[in-house]
This record gives C-alpha cells, structure tokens and sequence, in this order.
C-alpha cells in the first residue's frame, strides 16, 4: 500500500478510522494497492481483523452449544452449534429486556402480539438444507467442455460433471471474462440471478453480485416484476404508487381495521400461504383477532384456500381469470342500488360517469349484470347480490393478493391487470381511506417505528450500485464506499431471455418504479454499440420453476452462440445442470452477514409493517463452508483477484468488515453496542408511542389533506398540484378512466383506459384448446417453500404430505383436483399423474380434493427440481415445475406482465415407462 | 406431582407443520443418549397432521388433526414390551429406551394410534419423546409448542387433579377414550375433525329473480327434539355442526315469517352434508336446487 503522505497512513492506522476518509483517500488516489492483489487485499483484512478477532460472538448455553443467531426468508432464528456442527435451529422468543411489544385498544379489549418471532415453514428447514446430499461440495467441470477445444454446448443438461480445482475454476471463469470482452467486447456477458437467494444485506445479489458484475461490466438480465404483474401493469394507472410497484401502502391499517373494519374480503388472497411476504407467521395473530371480534370473512378464489381453511367465512369458488367480471357485476349492483360513496366519488375521482354507463351497458350494450357474469364466473347471481349489498353496507376491508395490498394470484393470469385495476376502482367506490374502508388483511402495517433507519435487501448493500438499487436514497451516503457502475447499457428482459439466445433478438418493457410513464417506452436487445451475448453467469438456477414455458430454456442452453455458462450455486438442482463449469457457493449459515427481518427496502417499501417487532439480526457464520465450498463473497473476490480488482471490490475487507460497516451505517450504534449487537445477535427497535402512531393510510386523501404517510412517493415533481397533495395520477385523483393510458398507449385493445372484461386468452372461451385441454390450472406461490429455497435439496420440507408425496422412492410434487375430475380419470389419491399440454409435461402425485372447483386444479409454482425422463410418452419432468407447462405470453400486449394463472392441461394417470433420464451426473 | 401434558385446538391449525419441521430439525443427525437415537432423514412423522374435509362446494371446511405419541398412562406399549424397555417417567413421559429396544420392531405395532415409526437403519422403534431432553435441562416447552405460530399447540406442566380439571372446564378430549390408554395428549374443538355437520343455503325469489334470504330460522330435529337452532347469514347459509355420523334421521325446518318454511329429512351417515339451496315461498315445498 503507497500512501500520498503520512497524515493519511495515519488515518488508515488507527484503531477506528472513519470509513469516508478512506474511501475519499482511495477514490483521490492518495492510497493505492499495488503489487500482489491478493496480498493486498489480505494485508488489509488482517488489520481489519485486529478490530474485530478478539470480540464474542452468540451466547453459550449450557448444554455446551453456542447460540447464533441468522434471518432466512422464513424469518429469524437462533443457531446452536457444538463441535462445529449445527444441532437446531429455533424461532427466538424475545426477551423481557428487548423493547416491548405495541398494544391496539379495540372494542374495549387491548390487542398485544405474542413476544416471539414466529417463522415459516422453510425456516425450520434450514439445517436440513444446509446438511443435504444436493450441496456442491467442490468447483465441477463439464466432462465434455473443454476451453481450449471442444465445447459441446449441446450436451448441457446431458453430459456428467468432475471435480476441479478452485484455480482451475477459476482461472476457467476468470480467463472467459477476459476472453469475452477481447473477442465479443463489452455485453457479451450476461448475469442472470435467480431472486430468492439468501437473506443478507452483504451476500444479497443486489449487493456483492452487483458489486462484481459492475466491475467487469456485463448485460443485465432485467426482472418483471413477477409477483406484482396486475398492479404494476394495471392498477398504478388508477392512482399511481408507481415507487411501490403499484400496490397500495399499509400504516395505520392495523389499528383501523381492528377498530373500525367489519368484514374482510379476501379475494385471490392467501396470507397464510405467502406468510404476506417473508412475514413468518406474524400476521395469522392478528387475523384470529378479527375472528375474535367477530369481523365477517369472504373468500374469492378457485380454492378452499389455507387462509379460508383456518379462518372460515363464505367460500365464493370463481374460476381462474374472470375475476374481473364479478368485480363489475358487484359494482353494477352498487350503481343499480346507488350503494356507493357518491360524495366520495363525486369529489376524489373522475371519470366515473363513463366507467357507470360501461357498468350499465349504456356504452356497449350490455348490462355487467349478476347473471351476465354467471357464465364467465360459475358465481351464482344471487351470491354476486348478496355480497355486493353486505360489501356496500358494512366497512368492508378489501384484501387482494396474499399481503391484502396486492402481489400474487389473480394479478398473475390473463386479466391480471383488469383484477388489480377493478380492485382500485372498487376501493374508490367505497370511499378508500374512510374509517374501516381499506386494502388488508391485518398483514399490516402495525404501529412499528419505521424512521429508524436500517437498510432493507434492495438499498444496494456493499454493491455502490446508485441506478438498479435504492442506494443512492441513504445506503450510499451513511456507509460510505466506493461507487460502482455497470458501463454496459444492454439488458435482456428476464421472461425473453431464451428468445435472445436462439433468436438474437428479444424486446421487452422496463419495470422501473421511478414513474407510471417508463413502462411505456420498450427496450430492445441487443443493443447498439454492445455484443450479444456469448457467455452467462448463472447465480442460482430457479428458472425451470419460475418462468412460464420454462422448457424453453433448455433450446437456449445448448444453443452454439453461448460459448460458456458459469453456475454458481449452492445446490446441485435447476439448471445448475446445465454449467459448463459450477462454483459451489456455502449457505448463509457458512458465511457473516447482516439483516433486517422482512425488510426488503424499496421492493416493498416498510414491509417490515407485517411484522410485530422489528428485528435487526447479526448473521453469524455459524459454521465453517461445508466441503470445499466458498461465500459468494470470496467467489466474486477471486475472480476478480485474478482480473486485478480484488483490492477495489473488496475495498480491503471482509464480510464481518462489511457487516460492521452496514451495522455503522444505521441507526442502530445508538441503540446497541457492535460488541452486544454480536453477542447477542439481534436488536429489537421500539414500537411508536402510542400518541404518535400513523394515521390509517389514504385517509389524508379521503379527507383532502396533506398526505401523512411517511414514504417517499409520490416524487415531487409527479403532484398534479401542490407538493404533498393528491395522488401520483394526471388529475391528481383516482381516475376510473385512466389517463396515463390513454395519453400513452390508448388504442391497445388489450388494455384500454377504460378497464373493460376481456375473457382470458387461455381460458374457457378458447373452445378448440378446451377440448384438447379441458383443465385450468392454477398455479401460486408456494406455501412450504420460498419459490424455490426450501423445497428439494433433500430438504424435510419434502415430508409434508401438502407439499410432495413420496411414491416409490421419488417425492413428486402434489396436484390438487375435484373427486369428479379424478373418477372421470380413474385417479386415485396420491396417484402419480401425467399434466401435460402442448407445452410440455410433468409427473405429479394427485391430491383429490373437494378444495376445488370441477374443472380447475391447484398446484404451486416452482420445483427446485428439474429430472427430465425420456418416456415412451416423450419427455416428462419428474421434478414437477409447473411453469414447463404455462404460457409466456404476456398479459396484454405492450407489456411483459407474465401469466402463468391462465393455463389449460390435461391430465392422466401416469403409465408410461421411463427409458432413461436425461439429466446430468455428478462422476466425482 | 406435576406431570407434562399437550392440549391441542383442532381449530387453531393451520397445517403450517412449523411442529413437525421442529421435531425433525431436533431429531435428525442428533442423538439423544438414554432419550433418542436419530431420526432417519426422511419417512418418519413423529408428529403427524392428518387432514378431513367435509362438505361439498361451496359449504367446505377442512381441518387438521396433530397427532403423536400420546404418552399414555396406561401405555400399551409398556405393556407389549414386557420388561424396562419402555418406561414411564414419574412426569408422564413415555420413554423408549434406545438402547433396550434394540430389534423390537414388534412394539411398533403395540401402539394403537401408530404413533411409533421403524428406524430400519438402526433397527429401532422410535416415537415422539415431547423433546423431554430439553425439558430435562430447564427448556419451558417441547419444540413443537415453541415453533406454533397460531397457539395451536400447547403444553402444560401440571398434577393430574389440575389437568382433570382443565380437560373438564374447557371440554378437552382425548383420541378414542375408548381403548381406556389414558392419554396425556388433548384436543380441543375435536368435531372439526371427528364430528359431522349438516348445513343449506336458504334463497327466496324477489322481483323475479332469487335471492339469498338472510335472517331465515333453521331448525334441527332429531325425532321430537329441536336440537340446534340457528339464523341464515347474508348468503342464505345455516350450518349445524359437532353431529355424530352415526346413522341418525334428522330433519331441517327451515322459516322465515314472511317467506314460509321448508323442510328437508337427512340421514347422517358418514359424513357432512350439504343441502344445496333451499328455496322458501311460493307453494311451501322444499326445492332442492344444484350444488351451487
């Protein structure tokens, strides 16, 4: 290390030196590394390790365990450890000494959550994904890749792995990057993540593999925003929150629909499935109150639903994508019965009069009558009636999607957007914001302390990212370090990537919540000025499971213009199978990092709202890397350790080193001492005074004030009057015609301003594919899994008879069907069923319920698993990935909204015979 | 002397299986000298949900039933093994002696409930042993109790005259009294899973079109005796619950002063029924509509 002059070696040298001076003395190159990279970067984790060697990190118990502490998906736990091996993994009850808990007076009885951090299914899994025979214990090669001759791209997914080295991987990996750029230039690498790694502020792919990909340059695989698609697409037209992917925000709502609420309506919403998103089970409390009370519960939805199952109320059975079509019937009652808020629509709202005489059949001729919608629906008209005069005179919460405020199911078909829209406009007919009158589910928000400051997963974390993260909002200015930017503009929209590998080309549509209006404008791929791509980092390998029409990956896998395909990965599962080379990454039990329960940062911005306390957890490396392998860290290091850019990525630190800079970077140094804060392991931030909680969200705009909510959005120029005044929209308004569409893509038939019913493309009106595929399938997030983490991999989630049945030694994934569908089949319980259309074909185990409607069957997207067997029936995935099966079509054209809710298959009992299976093996 | 017991409310679980998940994640790769040997990766269910859906489209209910080792008093188990190998502790828990039981794959079958699994590996008959080692060394509950997020499942540490009296008070129930085992594990709102129900939906046609018809009186009868009674919701829908499917001839009344009444003659066999739509007014007689 060269120092500029003594004064700032100094500053380097002392025991706490402040981080902004380094990064200012690193950035002015008054401090430059040179020689030895790695040498470098070790000599000055070594002295950051003189901070931090000596200090204790979890409590020894006395059974001679250590307690750690980490935070999954699934939410946070304890650790204990003995003779270097994880024993258990429990939730943690909170401790008479951590702060106490929030109280919500309610009809003469005070509400107070249980003190402990409840968790999901997956969390308790944990030890068991960690200790799994599926783990890539040591960097693997294709046997038939060879670098310097024969690739052989068209046996990925077939050939077998061996064993290398971590230089042989690396020199492999490292020497293609610098391959790619020199022959293709920049963009001919691709980085494509899957979303649901490992919690963590440092190991996130938003953070250290953003961090990497800056600093070699590569062409950004850009997501849509697959649990949101409905809203984003559709409802923000209505009343903007473009910076909450068009979902509706949550403070205050708690405490108001406790009070004031008389009847929740979940519609295409399942909490206690989705656990709201990474809320462990923090809501199910909450909803039991309101049983408790006697708040009425509907349930729409195709099935019986666990949070229908737990909570009772009316069952409406609706069949998959005509959801909207009882949103305007309902609506037509309110208007035939004049049992809307006329005040509020009168004065919060324009275009109503044309969204009326739509509802009435003035403008189209026909009436969205209660008998109209029966043929689409199933729903009887008298039901329609009923629920439109109990809607109408009750306060009536609104839940739609598993959070209550949106993502997930109905927003996720065919008419995803004409839901989530029609969703806005009943609202808006109710009187959105008045006591009792909401989006929610008593998922949230509760009345926590959102101002204290710590970061989520999507503020950028060490990855000095200020476009594609929220970092530049705080992150990058409390923690100071050294900014990184990717300088290749080209992306690849996530749902189209297999069409820009064997096509060349592909466009798509930006998710981007900066505005309503950047939806509108697409982007192409490639781009001028960059390469297509050559070469693709996998981070992960989900897709199998994840994308709709997955199988067409596999084309793009062994297609000849990708030369080379990296999978780092912890697991040998998806398409880790398809690598010419695999860096087996550790758990985040293996590895230091920090974060805050639930708290995804700008995605869901406050998420942690579900939550009863807000948890910070230290992430202790609990254990040392299993086998050979390494943090995603150390991976991303040393490659680019080989590329001379160890000292710049690394900044000279390590993960703990990190942890502790995020630690600095927040508030919580007034709270807790990093020395206790390790020890310990998590800090619990205290609930807002009882006097100074938020008020119930939109009520400020029910009541025409100045909007009280504290988040950032609308941004300041995007007030259609006064700062602080009115909605993200034109008129500053709820608009039941929307303006934005209208001004920027209003001859789109497929989704006009105005919200009209358009039948689904792939549903019952698709009369020639009905009689070949006569079943709707429906397919949500998962309940026992987390999209993929948690499920395979050997884990225990696989016991649960709900999520996969073992037949003869394999553990199929389950498919829900009617008594009826099965008889007509000659299916019997757990039967392993073939589900197949032209798209594809899957084996599952048959679940014969009367959950479901005849006609529609249930299962969950994404199986981690993907085992392709060449059958006398043609090619069947045993794994179970659902999404083989969906269709990529986008929701409405001049969109990427995915879809996978609207899907027709057929199914059978499975007696083919398996000739072989296709999948790759590990030979070493 | 107090001794350990588990109360767990059928209507309180949600099938999360956070109980199942803890015992396993406790269990697999540890063992417990003089309590456990390991659990086998996969295949055991220590604690197992079984699940019964009643009803039909749209009147469905679905509940979920923990069940395990019931550390009975008068354990057959303890009674099959003859000699020390099986052992009740002076705080009710039952014991399988992992070592004793070496072989003994008959005491899998001992158990009526089949509550106890085959470690084909060790060759070991292993159950659910209410995580008595954690208990031992000062733990306040059993993983499973401490990893419910609903309060489903809950355990209680008290003398048995206590616990009579609490079983009685709320109305606890044990799994089939009846083979006399005296089981330390209870139920609450055990109908939902053993009992039946038979439930309507009431509609009326007003202004030519039908209705559902809230605020409607239902009647159950069971020869002579009235035995429940209850009003129709918004929807039209009544629902008499916690019947036995013994083969009993009930008859659902159904009125409404200003509608009329109906009635309709069910016999509950086997299992939950639902009526469909009833419809009142017009010439008095019950319309049995479609299942919608």
């Amino acid at each position: 290390m060269v120092f500029k002059d003594l004064p700032t070696a100094l500053r380097f040298m002392s025991p706490n030196p402040d981080q902004g001076e380094i990064v200012l003395a690193a950035k002015t190159f008054r401090v430059v590394v040179e020689g030895d990279d790695a040498l470098g970067v070790w000599f000055m984790q070594l002295m950051n390790m003189i901070a931090s060697a000596n200090l204790e990190c979890g409590t020894a118990m006395q059974d001679g365990t250590r307690r750690y502490t980490t935070v999954a998906n699934g939410g946070p736990l304890y650790v204990f450890v003995k003779g270097g091996r994880i024993v258990r993994t429990t939730p943690i009850d909170l401790e008479p000494s951590d702060a106490p808990s929030w109280t919500i007076r309610a009809h003469g009885r005070h509400f107070t959550p249980q003190r402990r951090a409840t968790v999901s299914p997956h969390a308790l899994a944990l030890k068991s994904m960690v200790y799994s025979d599926k783990r890539l214990l040591h960097p693997m090669k294709r046997v038939d890749f060879d670098p310097n001759g024969e690739r052989n791209p068209q046996n990925r997914g077939i050939s077998g792995y061996v064993r290398i080295t971590w230089d042989e991987a690396l020199d492999i990996v490292a020497g293609e990057i610098k391959r790619q750029k020199a022959v293709h230039g920049p963009g001919a690498m691709a980085i494509y993540q899957s979303s649901h790694h490992q919690w963590g502020n440092v190991g996130y792919y938003l953070s250290a593999m953003q961090r990497f990909g800056n600093l070699v340059g590569f062409t950004r695989v850009h997501p849509n925003p697959d649990s949101w698609e409905g809203w984003y697409w559709g409802a923000q037209h209505h009343y903007g929150n473009s910076m909450r992917v068009g979902l509706p925000g949550g403070y205050g709502l708690v405490e108001d629909c406790l009070k004031e609420c008389e009847m929740i309506v979940f519609w295409s919403s399942d909490p206690e499935t989705t656990s709201g998103v990474y809320g462990g089970g923090e809501g199910t409390q909450r909803r039991l109150w309101a049983k408790e009370l006697g708040i009425e519960f509907v349930h729409i939805d195709p099935h019986l639903n666990p949070t229908a199952q737990l909570l009772g109320g009316r069952w409406i059975p609706i069949r998959p994508g005509t959801d909207p079509a009882l949103a305007a019937a309902i609506m037509y009652v309110w208007c035939t019965e004049e049992s809307y808020d006329k005040e509020y629509v009168a004065s919060r709202s324009t275009g109503f009069e044309q969204w009326r005489d739509y509802l009435l059949g003035v403008s189209d001729g026909v009436a969205k009558t209660p008998e109209w919608q029966e043929a689409e629906t199933g729903v009887p008209p008298r039901v329609v009636r009923a629920l439109a005069r109990s809607w109408a005179g009750k306060k009536t919460y609104l839940s739609a999607g598993g959070p209550g405020f949106g993502v997930g199911g109905a927003c996720r078909g065919a008419s995803g957007a004409q839901w989530a829209r029609s969703m806005i406009l009943m609202m808006a007919m109710q009187g959105w914001g008045k006591p009792g009158i909401n989006f929610g589910n008593l998922q949230g928000f509760t009345p926590l302390d959102y101002s204290f400051y710590f970061p989520g997963y999507a503020d950028g974390g060490i990855s000095g990212e200020l476009q594609w993260t929220a970092s530049a909002v705080n992150n990058y200015v409390r923690m100071p370090h050294v900014l990184t930017m990717n300088p290749v503009k080209q992306m690849i929209p996530r749902q189209r990537f297999p069409e820009a590998i064997i096509e060349g080309k592909c466009e798509g549509y930006l998710w981007d919540g900066t505005s309503v209006e950047s939806q509108f404008a697409p982007f192409r791929y490639p781009m001028p000025g960059f390469s297509p791509v050559h070469m693709l980092y996998r981070y992960g390998g989900s897709s199998f499971g994840t994308i709709a029409n997955s199988g067409r990956f596999i084309e793009a896998y062994r297609h000849p213009s990708l030369e080379f395909v990296v999978n780092q990965s912890i697991w040998f599962e998806g398409e880790a199978q398809f690598a010419d080379v695999i860096l087996p990454a550790c758990t985040s039990l293996e590895r230091w990092d920090i974060g805050e329960w639930a708290n995804c940062g700008g995605y869901v911005f406050d998420a942690q709202g579900q939550l009863n306390h807000r948890m910070i957890l230290m992430q202790h490396k609990c254990i040392e890397p299993l086998g050979e392998s390494k943090s995603d860290y150390q991976i991303f290091l040393e490659i680019l350790q080989r590329l001379g850019l160890g000292a710049l990525y690394s900044e000279g630190c390590g993960e703990l080193d990190w942890c502790r800079r995020q630690f600095d970077s927040s508030d919580l140094p007034r709270a807790i001492s990093w020395k206790k804060f390790l020890k310990k392991g998590y800090y619990v931030v205290p609930p807002l005074p009882e006097g100074e909680r938020h008020s119930p969200y939109m009520r400020w705009f029910a009541e025409d004030r100045n909007k009280d909510a504290p988040e950032p959005l609308p941004m300041p120029s995007q007030y259609a009057e006064k700062f602080g005044k009115g909605l993200q929209t034109p008129s500053g308004k709820l608009e039941f015609v929307s303006n934005t569409i209208a001004r920027n893509d209003p001859d789109n038939p497929e989704r006009p301003p105005l919200n009209r019913y358009i039948p689904s493309w792939e549903g019952l009106a698709n009369k020639e594919l009905v009689a070949r595929y006569p079943l709707q399938m429906v397919s949500t997030h998962p309940r026992f899994s987390f999209h993929t983490y948690g499920d395979g991999k050997d884990s225990i989630i696989n016991d649960i008879a709900d999520h996969r049945v073992r037949v003869d030694g394999h553990d199929y994934w389950v498919m829900r069907l009617n008594p009826a569908d099965a008889a007509a089949r000659g299916i019997g319980q757990d039967d392993v069923i073939r589900v197949f259309n032209d798209r594809g074909a899957i084996l599952c185990a048959a679940d014969i319920v009367p959950t479901l409607r005849v006609g529609i069957v249930k299962t969950y997207e994404s199986s981690a698993e993907f085992d392709l067997l060449k059958t006398d029936k043609g090619f069947v995935d045993r794994g179970g990935c659902a999404n083989l099966l969906t269709n990529s079509r986008p929701q409405v054209a001049g969109t990427d909204a995915s879809a996978p809710n609207a899907c027709l298959v057929q199914i059978e009992r499975w007696q083919g015979r398996a000739a072989e299976r296709v999948g790759a093996h590990v030979h070493a | 002397m107090k001794k350990w017991n588990l109360v767990i409310d059928v209507a309180l679980c949600e099938n999360c299986n956070n109980c199942a998940l803890a015992t396993k994640d406790e269990h697999i790769g540890n063992d417990f000298p003089g309590y456990a040997a390991p659990q086998p990766r996969h295949g055991h269910h220590w604690i197992e949900i079984k699940r019964r859906i009643r009803g039909s489209d749209p009147m469905v209910d679905v509940a979920y039933l923990p069940t395990t080792c019931n550390h009975c008093d008068a354990a057959p188990c303890i009674v099959a093994a003859r000699d020390e190998t099986i052992r009740k502790r002076s705080d009710g828990i039952v014991i399988i002696d992992p070592l004793k039981a070496k072989g003994r794959r008959d005491l899998v079958h001992s158990c009526p409930y089949g509550a106890i699994w085959w470690n084909e590996e060790l060759q070991l008959p292993q159950k659910w042993i209410f995580e008595v080692h954690l208990l031992d060394q000062g733990w306040r509950q059993p993983r499973g109790v401490q990893a419910c997020p609903t309060g489903a499942m809950r355990s209680f540490h008290l003398d048995d005259e206590a616990m009579q009296a609490m079983a009685l008070r709320e109305g606890l129930e044990t799994l089939h009294p009846e083979w006399r085992t005296k089981p330390r594990v209870y139920y609450r709102n055990l109908h939902r899973y053993a009992k039946c129900f038979i439930g309507g939906s009431v509609t009326v046609v007003r202004e030519g079109v039908p209705d559902c018809l809230a605020g409607a009186k239902a009647v159950l009868r069971a020869g002579d005796k009235p035995i429940a009674e209850a009003a129709t919701d918004v929807f039209g829908d009544f629902k008499f619950d916690a019947l036995a499917a013994d083969g009993t001839s009930y008859l659902v009344e159904v009125s409404h002063p200003e509608f009329g009444a109906a009635q309709q003659a069910v016999e509950l066999r086997d299992q939950s029924i639902y009526l469909g739509e009833i419809r009142l007014g017009g010439n008095r007689e019950l319309f049995l509509g479609g299942m919608k």
